[in-house]
């Protein structure tokens, strides 16, 4: 396919291993990948075993899923007891463990969750079953979030009232902030690139310059990543802490206006609650109060999730890049994908699905 | 979840692109790109068009690695 053949070229890849393989690292340099994408691809297509040992790589925490925080899934859980309702929501969050079940046994239970592809999908169905409320699961971060503010717009403008979204949404560099206020030990960020071709260069360019920390927008074929691991490793050797961008085919550098413009006019910034790792202040987006009224929360306003204690695993720890999976206890022991305790082996794009399907054992 | 594909536009109607999968057409929002049009490739993400792939740069990031020896 057009786009994608040519990034994945083996001639191509082998030229930029070698120039990555020429720096001379005296010692070893931690490079985080914030987006689960690139962890994934990362190991798909072993592209770990091609760079030097020094170079170690941190998955972060951009896999929405497994930041949806326990008690949003405990909600979505109440919302779908209700006959009223009928849940439409992205196919990951199914297997995410709340407190006392996930919304598969949920449904495995008889009630009416469905797995849509696109937020627009949910219209439809709203207006097929005009005697039922349909609510999304809204969570992602800013590539998706504006997915969902258009399709609320849409809602609006065809007087769609039996549609609701419960929102989760998430911001990716208040996240990064958050890590390295942290201290967490990281030399670089390869950064989201589809985050990216929304919200351009600008939101990195403080956490650059703030924490000197070199960070590089990467896109997701195995070429693109390792063309972003050499511009990382280049700064750090030249001791730079600026953003490059590797993505120059879809990023541009005010990311795209449009989408934001639709964000802004739906959403506002607020605190958001990420698994694992806490509370961020103006890290999440909540409808605008003239859009309050596509807000399901109203329908669980008296629900308060009974999270007894803290989850046996190590998920945040993982997701801060404190601990690589393998040194959680429970790891391929008890936690695997067909019994996972956290939302990290549930997602495709959760550091330990990913590191318990690719890892030698 | 931030999977986006390139696909290319072979019909547009209203704030609505026919995009091609192999054999297959399937539908997408463009109303976050204002300049799309036929031909063009766009990255999809869960149904709607979130940015226009420049053909230019694409080519400018295939050189470089080309020109390294």
């Amino acid at each position: 396919m057009k786009y994608i053949d040519e990034y994945r070229s083996s001639q191509r890849c082998k030229k930029i291993v070698s120039l990555i393989n020429e720096f001379d690292l005296k010692k070893g340099i931690n490079l985080m990948e914030v987006c689960g994408t690139h962890t994934a691809n990362f190991f798909r297509f072993g592209l770990k075993k091609l760079l030097p040992n020094k170079i170690n790589f941190i998955s972060g925490p951009g896999c929405p899923v497994c930041v949806s925080h326990q008690s949003y899934i405990d909600k979505a859980i109440e919302l779908s007891k209700n006959k009223d309702i009928i849940i439409a929501t992205f196919g990951d969050m199914l297997r995410v463990p709340g407190t006392n079940a996930s919304l598969e046994k949920q449904r495995s239970q008889g009630t009416d969750i469905r797995i849509v592809y696109s937020c627009l999908d949910s219209l439809d169905i709203a207006k097929k079953r005009k005697d039922k409320k349909i609510v999304f699961l809204g969570v992602g971060f800013e590539t998706t979030s504006p997915t969902i503010a258009a399709t609320i717009l849409t809602a609006r403008k065809e007087r769609i009232k039996n549609f609701f979204i419960l929102p989760s949404f998430k911001l990716i560099p208040p996240a990064m902030k958050a890590l390295l206020k942290d201290k967490v030990n990281i030399d670089g960020f390869l950064c989201p690139g589809h985050v990216s071709t929304i919200i351009g260069l600008r939101p990195y360019e403080d956490i650059a310059a703030g924490y000197k920390i070199p960070c590089v927008i990467a896109g997701f074929e195995p070429l693109d990543i390792l063309e972003g691991i050499y511009m990382l490793t280049r700064q750090i050797m030249k001791k730079e802490a600026r953003v490059e961008n590797q993505y120059i085919r879809a990023v541009e550098h005010n990311g795209n206006p449009a989408a934001l413009k639709i964000i802004n006019k739906v959403f506002k910034v607020s605190f958001e609650n990420w698994r694992g790792i806490g509370k961020i202040d103006k890290s999440g987006l909540r409808l605008k109060d003239a859009f309050i009224d596509f807000d399901a929360e109203k329908f669980i306003s008296g629900f308060k999730s009974k999270i007894t204690s803290e989850e046996k695993c190590r998920c945040g720890e993982v997701l801060k890049g404190l601990i690589r999976p393998k040194e959680c206890k429970y790891f391929r022991r008890v936690c695997s994908p067909q019994n996972p305790l956290g939302p990290c082996m549930v997602s495709s794009e959760g550091a330990c699905g990913i590191y318990y399907r690719y890892e030698k054992l | 979840m931030c999977l986006a594909v390139p696909l290319e536009i072979v019909k547009i109607k209203g704030e609505f692109a026919e995009v091609k999968i192999g054999k297959k057409r399937m539908s997408v929002n463009i109303q976050m790109l204002s300049d799309a049009k036929i031909g063009d490739y766009i990255l999809v993400h869960a149904g709607f068009a979130i940015q226009r792939i420049d053909p230019v740069n694409a080519k400018k990031t295939l050189d470089l690695i080309n020109e390294i020896h």
